[in-house]
């Protein structure tokens, strides 16, 4: 690894089109006794300011390492071998008018000053259970203080009103008081507002939203998804929403990355992947959810066998077990890259072409086999 | 209040088969108890009068938040718990009707082998430390099958049934996925030739991708072995796409019961209407079709009066605050509790024609 660890400085209207976050070429592994898991393999993608970025997959896609990797609280075992984060960072946190510098999270130590700095104050995380996040011993107020007095060079009785005032905007009724309680005596949507509030207590720019709504309820879930929304649309902030819930990312996103087995499958904007998914795996994906909207009782096209163990993942292309598109000798021999099909749409496939992003007139699995047989 | 109603069995016309399982009345209540002296306090009423019916042969879809008593229901009717009161009628294969909230353990025996269940977790309902032929051929070993060699070929057969291979049989659970294990728990569901299959959330746990394969052969093995499911679920997509008819719960209370079609496309409970505009879409393009409910789901410990459901309803008037609805049948098929389902022009969801393959 590089040690160079003062990042460049560059005034601030040389960065106003650059992403706010940029993701390239990231690899985290596992190092474990039984062997090497590669969780995230080479994963990029690019947030602009004021966008959401969906990245969606099945269990043990590597969706959550990789959000742990830009934010490096990794856990033990688990390194980042490869890849370049760049933030596009406030020099002083919080102030919306600040000079911005790019810092490149990959080359900061996990628990150096800068990496705490931009923890919770540029990129703030919502978790997934928001009963295991808060401490059930410290009331919800006390620990949205911390995270104001750790940041933010003002008062314990300014970090309250500050407090309540996030309480406020995330639509919490009674703030004044409802601070003050303790998080197991919120019910299950007040205490994912509560997380949000925490999140969004130091203004950040980026809020990586981990699985937010998978715990909780549909009736629910809409209040918290229209939140979300509407804060990202008041405050112009980037989110980075990873789900597994293809309906969620639907009405949530604007950009869509479908990652299995630590990499990027398909990337692009939401309608792109929603009404013109180039790759097999998000075509098959998208056919197999039910919908409310079909007919019942209609048999689903399914995707043949189930997501391979991450200790023997397979050669070439992750999927191809799976692929009725199966090319042998191909797909199955080394790794494909994303090419560009369309404007801003990516594919990592064999059927494109990676010289233009056209579609190869290739024989599918299933017609080579029926032409061995013959 | 129970003398006054009608019992639930649909109006003629309406009926296609006769119910293998009607449910009247059925309430649960869990006591809060508090202090040294174990005082009661209060009572969880996690199902609360609730009445329904299955038909031989159809999927009856349950569906609501979490806490509203759904599995609850289910268990009742299993009498994997006892209920606090109502009647769980089954009906035996010679027409024989038994209500089986009244019989003690050793009576409920012989209706056991007829009701199975299909688990939600697939990791915490098999048995780490037995072989999938243990597993499977339990439920044959303890209903009198003591030959092994009969019992090996029994498991053979149900294994291939749900699409997995006979080799399998000697392996231990941690060996397969999810999907896989969801299959071995359906096997052995279907050991003893049930009438009727409680499935308790049993695709939640599982990848989108392997949600479909389970569903598949739910469908595939109710054609192949005429069977009664009641398919419990949270998830409304899932439901819609198994079921025949669907219940939806709320607060311990059925508040509507229809076919799925109905249902979903003219829901006449204002909650029902909620909770299908609530589900995300998988379309970018229809975005502002979200709308929340205000506020939370009530506690089952205290309940607001009259409708359960009018704190949160925007079409709550005076009669919703103190008169609790009853369900009743407003078009044939078609039950619900609401006073003002007549009314009511509620928006259902339109079945997407591009979705068709």
């Amino acid at each position: 690894m590089v040690t160079q660890i003062h990042p460049l400085i560059k005034p601030a209207n040389d960065l106003t089109r650059e992403p706010l976050l940029r993701v390239e070429d990231l690899k985290a592994y596992f190092f474990m006794d039984e062997g090497i898991v590669r969780a995230v393999d080479g994963v990029s993608f690019d947030v602009m300011p004021g966008k959401v970025v969906g990245i969606v997959g099945e269990s043990g896609c590597g969706k959550s390492v990789t959000m742990k990797a830009i934010l490096q609280i990794l856990e033990a075992g688990a390194k980042i071998v490869n890849g370049k984060v760049t933030l596009r960072s406030r020099i002083h946190h919080g102030d919306p008018n600040s000079a911005e510098e790019l810092i490149e999270l990959t080359h900061l130590h996990p628990n150096s000053r800068q990496m705490r700095r931009i923890r919770g104050a540029e990129i703030a995380l919502i978790p997934q259970e928001p009963m295991a996040a808060f401490s059930p011993v410290h009331t919800v107020g006390n620990q949205i203080m911390e995270t104001i007095l750790l940041h933010q060079d003002v008062s314990k009785k300014e970090a309250r009103q500050i407090a309540i005032d996030v309480f406020r905007a995330v639509g919490i009724s009674m703030p004044e008081q409802r601070i003050d309680s303790y998080s197991w005596q919120l019910s299950g949507g007040l205490r994912q507002r509560a997380i949000i509030a925490m999140a969004l207590s130091c203004n950040p720019r980026l809020l990586i939203a981990d699985e937010p709504t998978t715990a909780i309820d549909v009736t629910t879930q809409a209040q918290i998804l229209k939140l979300l929304r509407k804060l990202q649309e008041e405050r112009q902030t980037s989110i980075i929403f990873i789900t597994h819930d293809l309906g969620v990312i639907a009405q949530m996103a604007d950009e869509v990355v479908v990652m299995y087995l630590g990499m990027v499958m398909e990337k692009g904007s939401a309608m792109k992947i929603f009404k013109d998914a180039q790759h097999p795996y998000t075509q098959a994906l998208l056919r197999s959810i039910p919908s409310v909207q079909s007919h019942p009782r209609v048999k689903l096209p399914t995707i043949a066998g189930s997501i391979a163990h991450p200790f023997n993942r397979p050669k070439g292309c992750p999927f191809h077990p799976r692929c009725t598109h199966f090319m042998r000798g191909v797909c199955d021999a080394s790794q494909p890259h994303l090419v560009e099909v369309d404007e801003d749409h990516f594919v990592s496939c064999f059927l494109y072409s990676e010289a233009d992003g056209t579609k190869k007139m290739t024989k599918t699995g299933a017609a080579l086999a029926k032409e061995e047989s013959l | 209040m129970s003398d006054g109603m009608q019992p639930l069995e649909p109006k003629a016309g309406a009926a296609t088969k006769s119910p293998l399982l009607e449910v009247r009345h059925l309430k649960k209540y869990f006591p809060i108890y508090k202090g040294v002296l174990r005082k009661l306090v209060n009572q969880v009423r996690a199902v609360d009068d609730v009445s329904l019916f299955v038909r031989e042969g159809e999927t009856l879809g349950l569906v609501g938040e979490s806490g509203c008593g759904k599995t609850t229901v289910s268990r009742c009717i299993l009498r994997a718990i006892d209920p606090t009161s109502g009647e769980i009628l089954f009906r035996e294969a010679d027409g024989r009707v038994t209500d089986l909230a009244a019989l003690d353990r050793r009576e409920m025996r012989r209706f056991r082998p007829q009701m199975q269940m299909i688990f939600q977790d697939p990791f915490g309902s098999l048995n780490p430390r037995m072989t999938i032929f243990e597993i499977v051929s339990e439920p044959l070993y303890v209903n009198g099958m003591r030959s092994k060699t009969e019992r090996e070929d029994h498991v053979a057969e149900l294994l291939r049934l749900v699409g997995l291979r006979t080799e399998y049989m000697a392996r231990y659970p941690h060996a397969f996925s999810g999907g896989q294990r969801q299959r071995i728990g359906i096997a052995r569901a279907l050991a003893l030739n049930p009438r009727l299959v409680v499935a308790d959330e049993p695709v939640s746990a599982l990848d989108v991708s392997v949600q479909a394969q389970v569903l598949n052969l739910m469908l595939d093995l109710q054609q192949k072995l005429n069977l009664t499911y009641l398919f419990v679920a949270h998830d409304l997509s899932v439901v819609k796409h198994i079921s025949d008819r669907v219940c939806v719960m709320y607060v311990g209370k059925l508040v509507e019961m229809a076919t799925t079609e109905e249902l979903f496309q003219a829901p006449r409970h204002p909650y029902t209407a909620a909770l299908m505009m609530a589900v995300p879409r998988p379309d970018p393009s229809s975005r502002d079709i979200i709308q929340d409910l205000p506020g939370e789901v009530a506690s089952p410990a205290n309940p607001p009066s009259g409708c359960y459901f009018h704190p949160r309803c925007q079409f709550a008037t005076e009669v919703c605050r103190t008169q609790t609805p009853e369900l009743r049948e407003i078009t044939p098929d078609h039950f619900v509790s609401c006073h003002r389902a007549e009314e009511l022009h509620l928006a259902g969801i339109k079945v997407n024609q591009e979705t068709q393959i």
